[in-house]
């Protein structure tokens, strides 16, 4: 058999899909002996309706879905014989499987499904600034773990500025720098200096928990009325795009900062791969002393997209104050700056693989807490566990192997690399 | 453009890499460098591209004095560099490698290829290169590879062009072929620099040479000096240019190849259904034009090809199909084609790198435990017996000039007790002294009753050393011939031609 890496790991996610419709027929199909019914509601607001609900009984529903992925698999066994690409069925099919999982976990309840994305949006937009910022920085071959003290940094600013200023303006103004200071600890001590980036990145992250506990301890609780009741920027509504049923209030019925989160992705990934900054900052993060042989100076670009990073961050640490409940809470990125890291390795370190595993987790994030209020048959300590699950099951099967940018983390000096 | 440096020194701490050199290089002339491993060739080149900073010295270019503080000024002032180890990113189409630095942009800085491809083209045909502007660098043969390098420069207008040992990875008929583009580029007018070991093409293109050693430049020479007299002052003492070498006495069988086929993972024979034996006291040499299948054949033989067929017997016994540690445990010393690769850990110390095989056998070691005083002062003794050229066995391996790194891989491979040594281009990247030693070696370990099987494109080397010469053919072995046959007749067998013998 003649198979390119491409075509092996299409091979690897067909057979993936294949096994899982399976295991779903037999598990949420034959052994499944409750037929109440599910609901799943699409409408949240004020969108022109197509329908409003959807009722059908869980059995069938299970069964149907598992079929149809069944069905959507062999298409992609023959896209893949025909080599093609599957990128269409992967998503039809996974789109099945869960619809799947849905009418076995939720019989005899109601599930929001466009709440349920919506709120899997949302929970994403943090992952996704952390991700596109882990992007800049390990694409120019520095290594970002400080990722959540950025996020954590910014949500401190962004809320206290906003909370003393009484404009949420002025909050989303200073959380891009907040989180450009951390960069600059970053960018002096990992390119300067060329100290470990693992390590200093979790001094980092020790450093920015540490500051904002005591800040919060002793100001923002004592003088909680001045210095954490911070307002909350209000969504806005595109024009007819947020009537669109289910898409709408999904995608176009939000904040400032999804929009710019939309714009920054974007622009993120068409500059990588397309433009000559790209092109350079590709170079650095793969082959520095090439980079440099030909006229390119590699700590100044390195130290530039970290700071970019720094910024892009910032943005995503408005979110939770801002951007969310307005107060700001210790610890309260609690954990997104990690599985940012992951979001960006399992997207293969590309800013568009980077958004779709955000997504994922986002979902599975939501998935999660929608059951656990419904009630399921599953434990919800299993639940919590979900999202993990989904990454395992999603690197094993479908994206295999990864490379990282061949000198990621690796400080560059002429001297010693001669 | 005519290029002068002066007085140029550089020390990395206690060691003079480069001590007073000064070097003039005379427009649209070929000024060759020769000198041994770690002379500090390589140094000096990198100073004059702005790689590194030299401690004093000036250089001046068409007789103006000019500081070179980064490669961009280098280029700026019109000095092009093909490097030792490619200066190439794997993962970039080679237009975009060639664009990298000087690149064209349309609206929104969008990259402009289409000029580069249009150049690329032009440049190729002229010298009749065959290179696709979108390949990935990395699926390219090193020959391609290197001529992307030298696109690169040409396209920067390069009017002097640095070639730090060009011909050390191409075959000999890519190798006539840089030597022609050489000539060519000259009578346009570009000065070239160009260093190497091979006095042969010193002979065939310099018009000038200058001879270094451990730093210091010792002396110049014209292309009419004999090869003995180039080597001689190279080293500094007279170097055996022919070998000496007793009658073999081949006795048991300790490499038996059975039926051998390997494939690719697209199921594609590189190696077909080869038999080949290698007895105790005997060096059999593979010869053949690069990429034949002795990559695969050599590669086969530690168990590093996953899709073989067949039978592998070290001293009797199959090894085929089982693990590396298994093949060289039972006494297989290899040599890999691509010492960078597959040879080092470039970050792990030079003493770490000698023992990478043996680390928990004892001497070095014992159960979890590893001697570190034996280590050192085992490796001391290598790097005596091989001059290795540093300042201490802990420095990383990286810092070893080209030839010195090929010189840690062999000392490592050939100071075990092994029964078979499979050594691909062992002497690539080496100064003369230094393939003098190794041949020698080769010849030692096969008087001590080893079986040694070469893998060479050196015709050289393969008569100088070879008891039979096994030639390679679109992965099959088409003949197997005593080494008294005649230079063009294994020309011809090297390109298929197997004559019928009356
Ligand atoms: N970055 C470095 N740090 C320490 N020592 C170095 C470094 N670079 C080179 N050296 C040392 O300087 C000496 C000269 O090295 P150089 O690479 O210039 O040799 P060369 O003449 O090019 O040899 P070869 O023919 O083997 O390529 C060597 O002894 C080498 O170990
Ligand atoms: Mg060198």
């Amino acid at each position: 058999m003649n198979l390119t890496p491409i075509q092996l790991r299409r091979r690897r996610g067909v057979f993936s899909m294949a096994i899982l419709s399976l295991a779903s027929l037999i598990g949420f199909g034959f052994l499944q002996k409750n037929t109440a019914p599910v609901t799943f509601r699409f409408v949240l607001e004020k969108e022109w309706v197509a329908i409003h609900e959807w009722t059908l009984d869980s059995r069938s529903g299970s069964y149907g879905f598992s079929a149809a992925a069944l069905l959507i698999s062999l298409w992609a066994f023959f896209q893949f014989r025909r080599d093609k690409k599957v990128h269409v069925q992967s998503a039809l099919g996974g789109f099945s499987l869960l619809m799947a999982f849905m009418c076995w976990a939720a019989s005899g309840k109601m599930i929001p499904f466009t709440g349920l994305l919506q709120g899997a949006l949302l929970l994403s937009v943090p992952l996704i600034f952390g991700s596109m910022a882990g992007v800049l920085c390990e694409r120019s071959g520095v290594i970002n773990i400080a990722i959540e003290g950025q996020l954590l940094a910014s949500a401190f600013a962004a809320g206290v500025v906003a909370s003393l200023t009484k404009n949420t303006t002025w909050g989303l103004l200073v959380a891009p720098l907040a989180g450009a200071l951390i960069s600059l600890i970053l960018a002096t001590f990992a390119i300067k200096f060329s100290i470990d980036q693992v390590i200093l990145g979790f001094v980092i992250n020790v450093l920015v928990i540490g500051m904002t506990n005591f800040l919060y301890k002793k100001l923002l609780i004592p003088y909680q009325n001045t210095w954490n009741s911070g307002p909350i920027l209000k969504p806005i509504e595109i024009p007819l795009l947020s009537k669109i049923p289910v898409l709408g209030p999904i995608f176009f019925s939000q904040t400032i900062i999804v929009y710019l989160m939309y714009a920054i992705v974007l622009a993120i990934h068409f500059s990588l791969f397309k433009t000559k900054w790209g092109l350079r900052t590709r170079a650095i993060g793969e082959h520095p002393t090439a980079a440099d042989s030909v006229g390119i100076s590699v700590n100044s670009l390195r130290f530039k997209n970290v700071i970019i990073a720094g910024l892009v961050a910032g943005i995503g640490g408005a979110y939770f104050t801002v951007g969310a409940v307005g107060a700001f809470g210790k610890e309260m990125t609690a954990g997104k700056g990690f599985i940012a890291l992951a979001a960006l390795i399992f997207g293969r370190w590309s800013p568009l693989g980077a958004v779709m595993a955000a997504l994922l987790f986002g979902f599975a994030d939501n998935l999660q807490g929608i059951l656990s209020i419904t009630g399921t048959p599953i434990p919800s300590e299993f639940m919590l566990m979900a999202p993990y699950i989904a990454t395992i099951i999603a690197v094993t099967g479908f994206v295999g192997r990864v490379r990282a940018p061949a000198a990621d983390g690796i400080p560059y000096s002429r001297e010693s690399s001669h | 453009m005519s290029v002068e440096l002066r007085a140029i020194t550089k020390t990395f701490g206690a060691l003079v890499a480069n001590d007073a050199i000064s070097l003039r290089v005379e427009d649209g002339e070929i000024h060759a460098i020769l000198g041994e491993n770690g002379a500090g060739k390589s140094t000096l080149m990198n100073i004059l591209y702005g790689l590194l900073q030299p401690d004093s010295g000036e250089i001046s270019v068409d007789n103006k004095s000019v500081t070179i503080n980064a490669p961009s000024d280098a280029l700026a002032v019109g000095i092009g560099m093909v490097h030792q180890h490619f200066m190439l990113i794997p993962v970039f189409t080679v237009a975009e490698n060639i664009v990298l630095g000087h690149e064209k942009t349309k609206s929104l800085g969008t990259l402009d290829l289409s000029q580069a491809r249009a150049e690329i083209a032009r440049i190729s045909k002229e010298f009749n290169f065959d290179v696709d502007p979108d390949a990935v660098v990395e699926t390219l043969p090193v020959g391609i590879q290197q001529r992307v390098e030298v696109i690169r420069a040409l396209m920067y207008n390069a009017k002097v062009l640095i070639l730090d040992e060009p011909t050390a990875v191409l075959t000999p008929q890519e190798t006539d072929e840089l030597l022609t583009v050489m000539k060519r580029l000259k009578s346009q007018g570009t000065s070239i620099i160009f260093i190497t070991h091979k006095l042969r093409e010193v002979q065939a293109v310099a018009d000038r040479i200058t001879i270094i050693r451990r730093g210091k430049v010792v002396g110049t020479a014209l292309p009419s000096a004999t090869q003995e007299e180039l080597a001689t002052q190279m080293v500094g003492r007279p170097v055996v240019l022919a070998l000496n070498k007793k009658h073999p006495a081949p006795g048991r069988s300790l490499l038996a190849i059975k039926d051998l086929t390997v494939t690719d993972n697209r199921g594609v024979e590189l190696v077909k259904n080869i038999n080949l034996e290698v007895r105790a006291g005997e060096i059999v040499a593979v010869a053949g034009v690069q990429g034949n299948g002795q990559t695969e054949l050599a590669r086969a033989i530690l168990n590093l090809e996953p899709h073989c067929r067949g039978e592998i017997q070290i001293d009797g016994e199959n090894i085929l199909g089982r693990s590396v540690s298994d093949a060289i445990h039972s006494g297989v010393a290899f040599v890999p084609e691509s010492r960078e690769l597959d040879g080092l850990i470039s970050s792990f110390s030079i003493s770490e790198n000698l023992i990478l095989d043996v680390f928990d056998k004892e001497p070095y070691g014992k159960k979890l435990a590893m001697f570190p005083s034996v280590v050192r002062s085992e490796a001391e003794k290598r790097i005596q017996e091989f001059d290795i050229r540093t300042q201490s066995v802990t420095d990383p391996v990286s810092s070893l000039s080209g030839g010195n790194k090929q010189k840690v891989v062999l000392a490592r491979e050939l100071s075990r007790p092994v029964k078979v040594v499979v050594a691909s281009q062992p002497t690539r990247g080496l100064d003369v002294g230094s393939i003098e030693f190794v041949h020698e070696r080769m010849i030692a370990e096969r008087d001590a009753g080893r079986g040694v099987l070469l893998f060479s494109t050196e015709l050289d080397e393969v008569f100088a050393l070879a008891d039979r010469i096994a030639v390679m053919y679109k992965g099959e072995i088409i003949d197997i011939v005593p080494a008294t046959i005649s230079r063009s007749d294994l020309g011809l067998l090297m390109a298929g031609v197997k004559q019928v013998k009356a």
